[in-house]
């Protein structure tokens, strides 16, 4: 018995020694890499160079604004697009996210999470609607994005750490590469799904490209451009706390230090911290998803609340 | 009339090398045989008619028998593979993107069977939507959009959304938003076939109303035969890609060209198609001159012709009365032995005249009581024929038996 377990392990050996090939691929990689810094350099600056001054401003200008502004805002916001509830759900979170003394590391993020974003829809948006029109791009640009979604979170900050050192600027184009498959994607599918009479009836009229363009597919794909931005949104959030394990900042800071540290509440804190600002996101922009025609104005909201008032007392 | 669109040997073959289905069809293979060989499809062959000025052309054929085909072709939203097409005589094939485009600015609109509004825009900017693609400034266009929803009755609903509107209004919504642009061609594909039957009935009235208040040359597609009797100045029938016959919707029921033509009656009431013209005839009864003409002779003449019943009328043709053997002799009876009589007296009151233009339907009745063949006459009150009870019995089995 002993015996044929090592005459078939003897037999594997040979066979890998014969036919397993050492493949270079981590050397291919290191080789290439070398080559693009090498000749890319300027490339490479520039990209950093723009974003370091849109992350650093946009943290810049979160932070500088006062806290009760940030409050007030949120809350009409909330109460005008969702609802009385979830408003009070806002004030609550954002005091919390006080309480834990964590105001700048959440303004961090949010910078970092809205400087993400834009570049990510900056590039994805056009990027989904050139799918739309060409089967050509789409079939080529489709598995790239699958191969984008499938990859690890993490594995995104090795590039980026290796073209553009540590810190915020490295965090922050993680985070634009892995939040921008969703909006390229449901652009691409929100104009291929426009029912093809009403983009025929916008030819029909004589809409040149341009126009069919604005006046047609781009409005009735509205809701799904919208689904994806969402899901953009999100994904900056969970990369960009992520990304704090590269001195990206913020509310991963709290948290990374939990892990590390075994400081249980600080990580605790930090991850409250984040799933306060991702409901808070989360609801906001899915309320713009939906079709924003027959939205109550502030003041027919508020009258609602004083009129809900007065139901209870009534009860 | 003039001739506002004519249609040319224009084909359209679905696939990858047009021409080469293109050959297939000229050494007579069929839309079946191309397609197992080599896959493409044949949209639309050989298909050449011209339509007139201000007319409702209908064009008729069954699912799948290239009838969206064709109308897309007559604005280029799908391109022709051969043949041509004239708008007042200029060639659109030939036209470049900015000329077509210019085209369908102005020229030619369409309605659609699942309305295609913008559901994003209001009914008033859904309206206006042709005029602002062509870059017509804000007043101009709702000041136009506004009549245009006016014509079709929905001008209250100016400031609803689509989604608020019933079917019906949401088609009306989609005829004022192709008036409103004022063009000379409307093309209608299905426009109304998805609405309910009583709505379907509605927008069909409201299509002949408005087209005679202003006529334009409408390019209307359907696949039933009841629609396009309804409003069809002239039909064209389409099967498995041409068109197989054209003509006036009596031209049709009278002399299908075809099997699959005659099949679209089956189950249908045609009586509706004929008019007492068609089925007038001049060999029923004894006709008299009235001048000259005693009761006794006429007498004599009817019972030599063996015929029941003479109709009179005077020297310029003009309908004067109806007689019988029976009238005549009742009013001789009462006569003195010298006595001529005058005609007029034996004339049987209850026989009316009917106008050509009465639809079968209507006659029915009249036919049915008339105690002898009911009198055709003209605008003009010249006699033009009779029909009996036998023939109009006669001409709705005929329709029936095409149908069976
Ligand atoms: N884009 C297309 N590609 C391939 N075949 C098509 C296309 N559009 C229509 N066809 C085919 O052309 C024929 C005519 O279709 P269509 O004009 O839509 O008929 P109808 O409107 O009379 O129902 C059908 O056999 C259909 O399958
Ligand atoms: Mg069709």
């Amino acid at each position: 018995m002993i015996s044929l377990y090592a005459g078939i392990g003897a037999f594997w050996q040979s066979l890998k020694e014969a036919f397993v090939v050492d493949l270079p691929i981590g050397e291919g990689f290191t080789a290439v890499v070398d080559f693009m810094q090498t000749h890319f350099d300027l490339f490479f600056t520039a990209i950093a160079d723009a974003i370091s001054f849109v992350a650093d401003n946009l943290t810049a200008f979160f932070n500088y604004l006062p806290p009760q502004l940030v409050f007030g805002v949120l809350a009409v916001l909330a109460l005008w697009r969702v609802g009385w509830q979830f408003a009070l759900f806002v004030l609550l979170g954002l005091y919390v996210v006080m309480g834990m003394d964590l105001w700048p590391e959440s303004m961090d993020t949010l910078g970092l999470v809205i400087a993400a974003t834009l570049a990510a829809l900056g590039v994805g948006l056009p990027l989904g609607v050139a799918m739309a029109k060409s089967d050509l791009l789409a079939a080529l640009v489709r598995p790239v994005l699958d191969f984008m979604q499938t990859l690890p979170a993490f594995v995104y900050l090795i590039p980026a750490v290796i073209f553009f050192g540590t810190g915020r600027v490295p965090g922050t184009i993680a985070t634009v590469i892995f939040s921008m498959p969703p909006a390229v994607r449901m652009m691409n599918l929100g104009i291929r799904q426009v029912p093809a009479e009403n983009v025929e009836a916008g030819r029909a009229f004589g809409c040149n490209p341009l126009q069919l363009l604005f006046k047609v597919e781009l409005p009735l794909a509205l809701p799904s451009i919208m689904a994806g931005i969402n899901q953009t949104i999100m994904l900056a959030l969970s990369m960009v706390v992520i990304a704090s394990m590269i001195g990206a900042g913020g509310l991963g800071d709290p948290v990374l230090a939990g892990i590390q540290q075994l400081r249980l509440g600080t990580g605790f804190e930090g991850g409250l911290g984040v799933v306060i600002l991702a409901i808070i996101l989360d609801r906001l922009t899915q309320s713009f998803a939906q079709r924003s025609r027959h939205r109550t104005g502030i003041g027919t909201r508020i009258k609602q609340l004083f009129a809900r008032g007065e139901g209870v007392r009534a009860d | 009339m003039s001739i506002k669109l004519s249609v040319e040997h224009v084909y359209k073959v679905f696939g990858a090398h047009p021409k080469r289905a293109l050959e297939r069809i000229q050494k007579g293979q069929t839309k079946d045989e191309i397609f197992a060989a080599t896959g493409m499809t044949v949209g639309v062959s050989d298909a050449s008619f011209d339509v007139a000025e201000g007319e409702i052309f209908v064009v008729m054929g069954l699912s799948g028998s290239g009838k969206s085909t064709l109308v897309r072709m007559l604005n280029r939203l799908i391109e022709p593979t051969a043949g041509s097409i004239r708008i007042d005589g200029q060639d659109i094939t030939r036209m470049t993107r900015k000329q077509l485009i210019a085209l369908r600015r102005r020229e030619i609109s369409m309605v659609f069977q699942s309305f295609a509004l913008m559901p994003h825009q209001n009914v008033l900017e859904n309206t206006a939507f042709g005029l602002a693609v062509a870059g017509v400034g804000r007043e101009q266009r709702e000041e136009k959009a506004l009549a245009a929803l006016d014509a079709v009755g929905l001008k209250p609903n100016a400031h609803s959304f689509p989604d608020e509107l019933s079917g019906g209004m949401k088609q009306r919504v989609g005829l004022a938003r192709a008036l409103a642009v004022d063009p000379g061609i409307l093309l209608m594909d299905e426009a109304f076939s998805a609405l309910d039957p009583l709505i379907r009935t509605e927008m069909q009235d409201e299509l002949l109303r408005l087209q005679s208040e202003h006529a334009r040359t409408v390019v209307f597609i359907t696949h039933d035969l009841d629609e396009a009797m309804r409003v069809g100045d002239r039909i064209a029938i389409m099967q498995g890609g041409t068109v197989v016959q054209v003509g006036t919707p009596e031209e049709i029921v009278r002399e299908p060209a075809n099997e699959y033509v005659r099949s679209f009656f089956r189950g249908v009431d045609v009586s509706h198609v004929f008019t007492a013209a068609d089925v007038a005839r001049r060999d029923q009864v004894t006709v008299m001159e009235r001048p000259g003409v005693s009761l006794r002779a006429a007498l004599e003449r009817l019972r030599g012709h063996d015929g029941s019943a003479a109709v009179v009328h005077d020297r310029g043709g003009k309908y004067q009365g109806v007689v019988s053997i029976d009238s005549l002799i009742a009013c001789i009876d009462g006569l003195g032995r010298r006595d001529e009589g005058r005609i007029e007296d034996a004339f049987i009151r209850e026989v009316e005249p009917v106008s050509v233009d009465t639809p079968l339907t209507e006659l029915m009745t009249q036919v049915a009581h008339s105690p002898c063949p009911v009198p055709v006459v003209d605008a003009h009150g010249r006699y033009k024929g009779t029909i009996s009870r036998a023939t109009l019995l006669h001409t709705l089995d005929r329709t029936d038996k095409g149908a069976a």
